[in-house]
């Protein structure tokens, strides 16, 4: 590591003993960093933003929160009409949930999209897939805490996946609950689960930054850096563009927080959770239907299970199924097709999810789940037969003809 | 850069020594603004750990005073901490009145502790390391002065609820009340 020279005396003691400052100037300031990078790079900032806003957010919220069954849904209204500014720690925590998913997904649709994947980032990845588990993981255990009639339910139906475990199925949901169905001591644990995991998730983006920044960041031409002059520092240029993305996003965000604060939930969830009566129609919060939607459409529990299961662990082997050198899928005639077509899938996906699982739904909802599969299996097949085009030179040259046609026009 | 030309390259430089105080008003005036921003930001935060409205709404206390015998007392609720309701004697009236304001570590005057001289309202904590002083039944130890002792400690409070002896540096605070007819107070 380069270490840095400050006539501050200060700043040297420390940095000659802790070299903080040294390690920020190396990783955030003149961090190396492709000159091309566009828009789609904003997103992994962003999520580490809204992470951060949601353990804030989730902080604060739990100072007054109450995980006991008897007063969890009185406490939570409690934070939203009694305490200092509940309401918008709650509405920016919820929403924080949805916005967090929006972006990390859009950042896996860039990593798809660009190939961002391939060697040599599998590591990196797979890191970031661990990440996507964790937050699954984290939301469900979140959702429930409200203790609505959706939390309860949802609670009950998702810990229920594991009776589909042959044999040893009954007793796991058993240990899971804490009892015989989704109670007190499920609401406690699931408390405990859902404050614990955020501060593991945060270690494991510590890992995701330090595999990226072994590599650097990929970038829209999928070629790899070959001189000084195809990079630029991180700071000013990235650093004022992730803010401004930043600026838009809030808005976005703040939107929601402000002026419709419950749009991605559900109304069942005002009503306090009862274990005797089931809610007419059920769904999942709105990023997990295209996998609920995978898990209703295989006519078996166990293979429904394990489906859903695999549309997950699928994206860890990813980086080997997708044989092709040639990263970016702008040079990539076919792929590029059967990714458009793959992101248009999952979002009928999820459309389907929220419908009931029956006649063309059901029907439409397999289709869809066997091009969710196809999609990753023909991968191999693919990057074989596949003529790409002709990749670019270098990332200098093309940001320099791409200037020069600016100036031209 | 490598490739710009030498007429650029001397452009790209006059523009920064011009651009330079600019960029000084650009990066100080966007980062006093950040932070602004950043700050109003955190203030909700920090607001709501304050007590939340319900908690402010059982913040006052409703106390019968009619079944409290003379030199009988009670001891109430009020915002979490024990509150002294003393019905007090004649003797216990006179004591306190008569006590010279330059013996007291904390001068004050009984006929500013009370509303009505009959009942004494203190906030039952021990001005020293904050232990409830005994006093309040028949039987327990009252001090040197008829009020109260703290057994922590050994301070010793008068009938005005005063520190007359001991660690303790202030009296007793009486907390804001106010008599809503003849034998009831509303403390808060």
């Amino acid at each position: 590591m380069k270490r840095i020279q400050t006539n501050n005396r200060i700043l040297m003691w420390i940095d000659e003993r802790l070299p903080i400052f040294s390690y920020a100037e190396e990783n955030l300031a003149s961090y190396p960093t492709p000159k091309n990078l566009n828009y789609w790079w904003n997103y992994g900032s962003l999520a580490g933003i809204v992470l951060a806003i949601m353990i804030v957010t989730g902080i604060f919220l739990a100072m007054n929160y109450q995980p006991h069954a008897d007063v969890a849904f009185q406490s939570v209204e409690r934070i939203v009409r009694d305490v200092n500014y509940g309401w918008l720690l709650r509405n920016l925590h919820s929403n924080g949930a949805s916005m967090f998913f929006i972006v990390v997904y859009i950042h896996m649709f860039r990593g798809l999209y660009f190939g961002s994947y391939k060697a040599p980032r599998e590591l990196l990845w797979m890191v970031g897939i661990t990440i996507y588990v964790l937050m699954m993981a984290t939301a469900f255990m979140g959702y429930v805490l409200p203790w609505g009639q959706m939390s309860f339910w949802g609670a009950t139906v998702i810990t229920n996946l594991f009776t589909a475990i042959p044999v040893i199925g009954e007793y796991i949901v058993i240990w899971v609950w804490g009892g015989f169905s989704v109670d007190a001591p499920t609401i406690n644990r699931f408390f405990v689960w859902h404050y614990l995991l955020p501060m593991i998730l945060f270690m494991v983006v510590v890992i995701h930054l330090w595999a990226l920044h072994v590599n650097k960041s990929s970038n829209p031409l999928g070629i790899e850096v070959k001189s000084s002059a195809d990079m630029i520092p991180f700071h000013p240029f990235y650093t004022i563009k992730d803010m401004y993305g930043l600026g838009i996003f809030m808005i976005v965000y703040m939107y929601f927080v402000f002026f419709a604060p419950d749009f991605f939930g559900e109304p069942d969830n005002y009503i306090p959770a009862n274990p005797m009566v089931t809610p007419p129609h059920i769904v999942p919060e709105w990023y997990f239907l295209p996998f609920y939607a995978i898990l209703r459409a295989i006519p078996d529990k166990l293979g429904g299970v394990a489906a859903m299961g695999m549309a997950i662990v699928i994206l860890y082997v990813l980086p080997w199924l997708d044989t092709s050198k040639v990263r970016v899928a702008t040079y990539r005639p076919i792929y590029k097709q059967l990714f458009w077509i793959f992101v248009v899938n999952i979002i009928l996906l999820g459309w389907l999810g929220q419908k009931p699982a029956e006649g063309t739904y059901l029907i439409m909802s397999r289709l869809s789940t066997a091009y969710y599969f196809i999609f990753f299996l023909i991968l191999p097949l693919v990057g074989k037969f596949e003529k790409t085009k002709q990749l670019p030179v270098s990332i200098f040259e093309e940001v320099a003809k791409k200037h020069r046609a600016k100036e031209d026009k | 850069m490598s490739d710009t030309s030498d007429t650029a390259s001397t452009g790209t430089t006059a523009d920064e020594i011009e651009s330079a105080p600019r960029r000084d008003f650009l990066l100080i005036s966007t980062t006093t603004l950040g932070l602004a921003g950043v700050g109003m930001a955190a203030w909700p935060f920090i607001y709501s750990i304050n007590p939340a409205k319900d908690v402010l709404a059982l913040s006052s206390t409703e106390v019968d005073l009619s079944a409290i015998e003379e030199g009988q007392a009670i001891t109430v609720m009020w915002r979490g901490k024990p509150v002294f309701i003393r019905h007090r004697t004649e003797d216990d009236i006179a004591s306190a009145a008569s006590v010279d304001l330059s013996e007291l570590r904390d001068p004050e005057t009984d006929k500013e502790r009370v509303k009505k001289p009959k009942w004494l309202i203190a906030i039952g904590i021990c001005t020293h390391l904050g232990c409830i002083p005994s006093g309040q039944k028949l039987g327990d130890k009252k001090g040197d002065f008829g009020g109260w002792f703290c057994p922590c400690h050994g301070s010793h409070y008068d009938t005005s609820g005063r520190i007359r002896k001991g660690p303790a540096p202030f009296n007793l605070p009486v907390p804001e009340h106010a008599f809503t007819d003849e034998t009831s107070i509303l403390i808060g």
